[in-house]
């Protein structure tokens, strides 16, 4: 079952790719939904039949070369089982999705076929990613990141004819080298340091690396901090955290579906994903978790103000992603893996949703991105509207204060915070807090831009603005379902008791010892009496949570004030957001102008992308400049062409005339000849 | 004893007594109207020859006292010129009768001028050396100046002759150091004493003026300055003929000398042997640049062969010298479809060689086109042709024997080399303006053309035994 739900996208992706011309294009298109539709119903029924125990399904031998031996194999675990409802459900109703968004699509003339050529990529980007999840060691999981690096380039560039989309699709793929070249040496250490790629073996031998030293560029390291650190610059890359995540806002100029898909449920989260799979070793890394901390809340913190001014509707979900993932980072290097993917699983569905609704909003106003020229929407798109509100509501995390109950978003992200402050990081938890606020306050913003209001811009756009088709509405009431539910009915499997998260992954629980744990903490939860603590060898279960990480406890202990305040910041969000754009609509171009510097700051997203230019750009384009121009050009071009052109010829017509036709002068030529021999080898040669 | 000689020699008295009798048959009968069934005959018994030394049984017999040396390596290199010249006799036939050439002198000279090369490559002595080498080229002189009307012809005969008087001079005056500083004629006794780094001034001298004669032969500069105008003079079969089997034997006494004979200073005369190779591959890929006429630049084409085959021969060692062999092997099936490929064009029935002439030559001959391209590429040496493992061959030996600087400078010549190859094909191809050249003949010649091209895709997978043959036939000269 798993190896026909791992392979029917790529079934459905050559078929459609290549096949499209036998079959025809709708047949193909249908072809690669269904074959996705097969393979979500497949890893659904997995998901709920799993009993938590590892799996790990062979399916070829696949690499035998000295001491690298591994099978090509799949690694079944909680984790995966997540990650593949997420990816397949996600993933077929995005290629619903797209038969009624790619339908005309201004970009193509009339009879220009792509449209088999999207679905192939949706459904080779889904196998690959399927590949990433399932990958039971650490190469095929390169290959599976790879794949889709690649199927991201491809999508990122589908509209090849603008020089923009082009442009963003380089930018992510160069981007991505960066974490990737890091995610590289990290598997090479790993091999290095342990004679293995399995991750089983890796697993088993963490506690050992916690102890070794090694030496890198020139300096002594810690072997666990190294490696996490090293793997998580690979995930920093792919999952666009700060410093490398100037590529994500730009990916937006790949068609809305795509954006949807991977650069919001998916390929993004696969940094974490990496993070949560590689726990045996995280919790050996005590520093590299701390930075993945610092580093989560920063991006957090750093992308939410950049998406309080955005104007373009997808730029403004795009860095909410952002900011999203490093929520879940944050969670990740507290120790509190399941509280990460619990955030992924929710986040999936409620920013698919989002995305999709934008992309319906922007399929209604043809193709008009720019939030200044909508408003007023609602009537005309009320279904839209709705999906979007839901979507709204999940992500600024809209529930009942201190019970389960709540959208999907109020019950992970609250997780999170909680943990970030269990886990003792105060950075973290106020970073969140504060990204909570100003989550709400740009989504919000964007509602009441899009749906309310006046409707502003060209009346021609906002006249003919009509609701999408049921292809694209269904994929959206799908998703609304579970934007609301999927938090309140997974919570307790996720983020509940100890024992019933244990059971979720397959983590053998013990009752602690109360008295080692109990002083530390004692006065926060002294009605509390039982104390669980995790005790699985690292490899055991989907995630290792070491004896002494008690995060979780702590944060369900964590005081009341800590668990209300991101409901807090997210009403102040709502009523800043209600008094900007309903009640005084002219407040922000007051601010905008009277903080003025501060506005420009985050309009040019923290000049990131200047700085990067300036720094890393220019000097390789001056650089590939003078190699390619100089060095190709003048140097070597102008050799061989000085050689040809000049040379060359010379000696040419030298020979030419040397053969003058008279015998004289070749009999004296071969006198010259033998002469310079003999003289040569008299005086040079060997006689005696 | 000498019963037993004479069997050693049968294949040579059998094709000298063939040409002898067919000489005064011709003469007292028919005389040129023989001459096409005598072409026919000739080309008959040079193949059933070179079948039956190709048949004969391994092992190596000497004969007359060593002077005559029967082994691996003259089979091969007399199975390879001898096929060479039937084939060319063949694709000349009709060529030289349509034009009033055709003279039943022709396939006498040319077996006579076998018989020369037959013993050439059997010599294991001075005098046969040199009896083999004058048989060969007397008639090698007669035949270039084959049309007596024509003032080219016959210049190009002249030439010739001039210049190879002297080269004979040369070498006669080298044979005669060697002689007189090592007592005897004989390659068996010559080894003795010429030892690495032991060898006398005199035999030295003697050792460069043999080079220097041999290298002439084979056309090395700066030895080389009579290919171009005999090869444009004479008519375009015996330029074929040129290109192809003489070219076999004199590589072939070049070896048979250097290492029968001179063996054992291998470092001695290795330099310059590299030294000629290196001069001629450069020389015949730069010179040939500036040519127009085809024959011409094939004269220079083998000036550079010449060279690349040398490579093999400075190796100095057994690997060195089967790559030789299967260079020029493959070398001579190169020619012949070349040639079969020149012989046939003409214009309003008179031969043309200007290559500006093949002008948009592919759009009127598709197939002849295609297979002058492969051919083309061959002798230029690009993958996947035959004439790049050729290439590839003598490499490999030149790298192993520590010759990397004459292996790096060759490369660099074939790429200069491959300009005028290649504008072959980009005239026929792409080429502007009106090529007016017509491909005509016999279906001889199409046959020729196309089996060769063949040979150099096939050869790929498939090389019909050769390197075997070669490897074998090298392990009985160097040793």
């Amino acid at each position: 079952m798993e190896t026909i739900l791992l392979f029917a996208p790529l079934v459905g992706a050559v078929i459609c790719g290549f096949g499209h011309k036998f079959i025809g294009e709708k047949a193909a298109t249908i072809t690669a939904t269904a074959l996705l539709f097969l393979s979500a119903l497949l890893s659904w029924i997995t998901f709920l039949s799993f009993d938590g125990v590892t799996e790990t399904i062979k399916i070829l031998r696949w690499i035998e070369s000295g001491s690298l031996a591994t099978d090509w194999a799949i690694r079944l675990d909680r984790l995966t089982a997540i990650m593949l409802i997420v990816i397949t459900t996600v993933s077929s109703l995005v290629h619903l999705y797209s038969f009624g968004y790619m339908d005309h699509d201004p970009q193509w003339k009339e009879g220009e076929s792509y449209k088999p050529r999207f679905f192939a990529y949706l459904s080779f980007f889904t196998f690959a990613m399927l590949m990433l999840v399932t990958s039971d060691n650490l190469v095929q999981m390169f290959f599976g990141w790879e794949g889709v690096g690649v199927a991201s380039y491809l999508l990122i560039g589908f509209y090849y004819r603008k020089p923009s989309a082009n442009a963003a699709a380089m930018k992510a793929f160069i981007v991505n080298r960066v974490g990737d070249f890091g995610f590289a040496l990290g598997i090479f250490g790993l091999f290095f340091l342990t004679d293995s790629i399995n991750l089983g073996d890796i697993f088993a031998a963490a506690p050992t690396l916690a102890e070794t030293q090694v030496s890198f560029l020139w300096t002594e390291w810690n072997a666990a901090n190294l490696l996490a650190f090293l793997l998580f610059v690979g995930a920093m890359g792919k999952s666009a955290q700060l410093l490398l995540h100037t590529w994500l806002p730009d990916a937006m100029e790949g068609p809305t579906p795509v954006s949807a898909l991977i650069h919001a449920a998916t390929m993004v989260t696969a940094g974490v994903f990496l993070v949560c799979r590689m726990s045996p070793l995280m919790e050996f890394a005590p520093e590299a978790t701390a930075f993945i901390t610092v580093l989560g809340a920063a991006t957090a913190f750093f992308a939410a103000t950049i998406g309080l001014v955005q104007n373009d509707i997808k730029r403004v979900i795009a860095y909410s992603t952002c900011s999203q993932l490093g929520y879940m980072f944050v969670a990740a290097g507290v120790g509190m893996y399941s509280a990460a993917m619990f955030h992924l699983f929710t986040h999936a569905f409620f920013k698919a949703m989002l995305f999709l609704g934008a992309g319906s909003v922007i399929h209604a106003m043809h193709h008009e991105q720019d939030m200044r020229n909508y408003g007023a929407l609602r009537k005309k798109i009320p279904y839209t509207f709705w999906a979007m509100m839901i979507g709204t509501l999940a992500i600024t995390g809209v529930g009942i204060p201190l019970t389960h109950i709540g959208f999907a978003g109020f019950l992970s992200k609250d997780a999170i915070i909680e943990s970030a402050y269990a886990g003792g990081s105060m950075f973290g938890f106020w970073a969140l807090v504060l990204a909570a606020f100003m989550t709400s306050f740009y989504s919000w913003r964007l509602m009441f831009l899009t749906f309310y209001g006046e409707a502003r811009g060209d009346k021609h756009t906002h006249d003919h603005a009509h609701e999408s088709p049921m292809v694209m509405l269904i994929p959206l009431g799908v998703l609304g379902l579970g934007a609301i539910f999927s938090g309140m009915l997974w919570y307790g499997s996720f983020f509940g008791h100890a024992d019933q998260v244990g059971k979720f992954y397959g983590i053998p629980v013990a009752e602690a010892a109360a008295e080692a744990h109990g002083e530390a903490t004692a006065g926060d939860y002294a009605g509390d009496e039982h104390h669980y603590a995790f005790v699985g060898e690292p490899g055991e279960g989907a995630l290792y949570i070491a004896p002494d990480n008690h995060v979780l406890e702590d944060a369900h202990a964590a005081p009341k004030w800590v668990k209300v305040s991101p409901f807090i910041a997210m009403l102040g969000g709502l009523a800043l957001a209600y008094l900007f754009y309903i009640v005084n609509p002219s407040l922000p171009k007051r601010l905008a102008k009277q903080q003025r510097p501060l506005y420009l700051f985050l309009l040019n997203k923290w000049y990131f992308d200047e700085i990067y230019d300036a720094i890393f750009v220019k000097p390789a384009v001056a650089l590939g400049r003078l190699f390619w121009k100089k060095g190709d050009g003048k140097t070597i071009d102008g050799f061989l062409n000085g050689l040809a052109m000049g040379i060359v010829p010379f000696f040419t017509r030298l020979a030419g005339r040397a053969q003058s036709g008279y015998i004289f002068t070749y009999a004296f030529w071969m006198v010259l000849g033998i002469a310079a021999l003999v003289t040569w080898m008299s005086i040079g040669g060997g006689a005696h | 004893m000498i019963q037993a000689d004479l069997t050693v020699i049968l294949p040579e008295i059998v094709l000298a007594l063939y040409a002898m009798a067919a000489l005064l048959g011709a003469v007292y009968t028919g005389k040129d109207r023989l001459a096409g069934p005598l072409v026919w005959s000739t080309a008959a018994l040079l193949a059933v020859l070179a079948f039956w030394i190709g048949s004969s049984p391994a092992g190596t017999q000497t004969a007359f006292g060593g002077m005559f040396i029967d082994d691996g390596f003259s089979r091969f290199a007399k199975v390879a010129l001898l096929l060479g010249a039937a084939a060319v006799l063949l694709i000349g036939q009709e060529y030289m009768a349509r034009r009033g050439m055709l003279r039943f002198e022709y396939p006498i000279l040319v077996a006579l001028s076998a018989v020369g090369m037959m013993m050439m490559v059997s010599a294991g002595d001075l005098m046969a050396l040199y009896m083999g080498l004058e048989l060969q080229s007397l008639a090698l002189y007669v035949v270039a100046a084959m049309r007596r009307d024509s003032v080219k012809s016959t210049e190009a005969g002249l030439k010739y002759f001039v210049l190879g008087a002297l080269s004979s001079g040369l070498l006669l005056y080298g044979a005669s150091l060697v002689y007189g500083f090592a007592g005897t004629t004989k390659f068996a006794g010559i080894i003795q004493v010429a030892e690495q780094g032991h060898m006398s001034i005199g035999m030295l001298f003697g050792l460069v003026f043999m080079i220097s004669g041999l290298a002439f032969k084979v056309s090395a500069v700066p030895f080389h300055m009579w290919t171009p105008d005999v090869y444009e003079g004479s008519p375009t079969p015996v330029t074929a003929f040129f290109a192809t089997a003489p070219k076999v034997a004199a590589m072939g006494l070049f070896a048979r000398v250097l290492h029968d004979a001179f063996g054992g200073a291998i470092a001695d005369w290795q330099q310059v042997i590299v030294v000629l190779s290196v001069l001629s591959m450069f020389l015949g890929a730069i010179a040939a640049i500036g040519q127009r006429d085809i024959k011409r630049l094939m004269a220079f084409s083998s000036i550079a062969h010449m060279g690349y085959a040398m490579i093999g021969l400075a190796a100095g060692t057994e690997a060195g010298i089967s790559a030789m062999l299967v260079y020029l092997a493959i070398y001579v099936t190169m020619n012949i479809g070349t040639f079969s490929f020149i012989l046939m064009l003409e214009k309003d029935g008179k031969p043309v060689t200007d290559i500006l002439a093949l002008n948009q030559f592919a759009a009127r001959e598709p197939g002849k086109a295609l297979a002058v391209l492969v051919l083309m590429f061959s002798l230029a040496g690009v993958p996947p042709m035959l004439g790049f493992f050729a290439k590839l061959g003598v490499w490999k030996a030149g790298v192993d024997a520590g010759l990397m600087g004459l292996v790096i400078a060759s490369a660099v010549a074939s790429v200069i080399g491959a300009f005028y190859y290649l504008r072959i094909v980009f005239y026929m191809y792409f080429g502007t303006g009106e090529g007016d050249v017509e491909a005509k003949g016999s279906p001889v010649l199409a046959v020729a053309l196309m089996a060769s091209a063949a040979m150099m895709l096939v050869g790929v997978v498939y090389q019909f035994g050769i390197d075997g043959a070669a490897a074998a036939a090298a392990a009985t000269l160097v040793n």
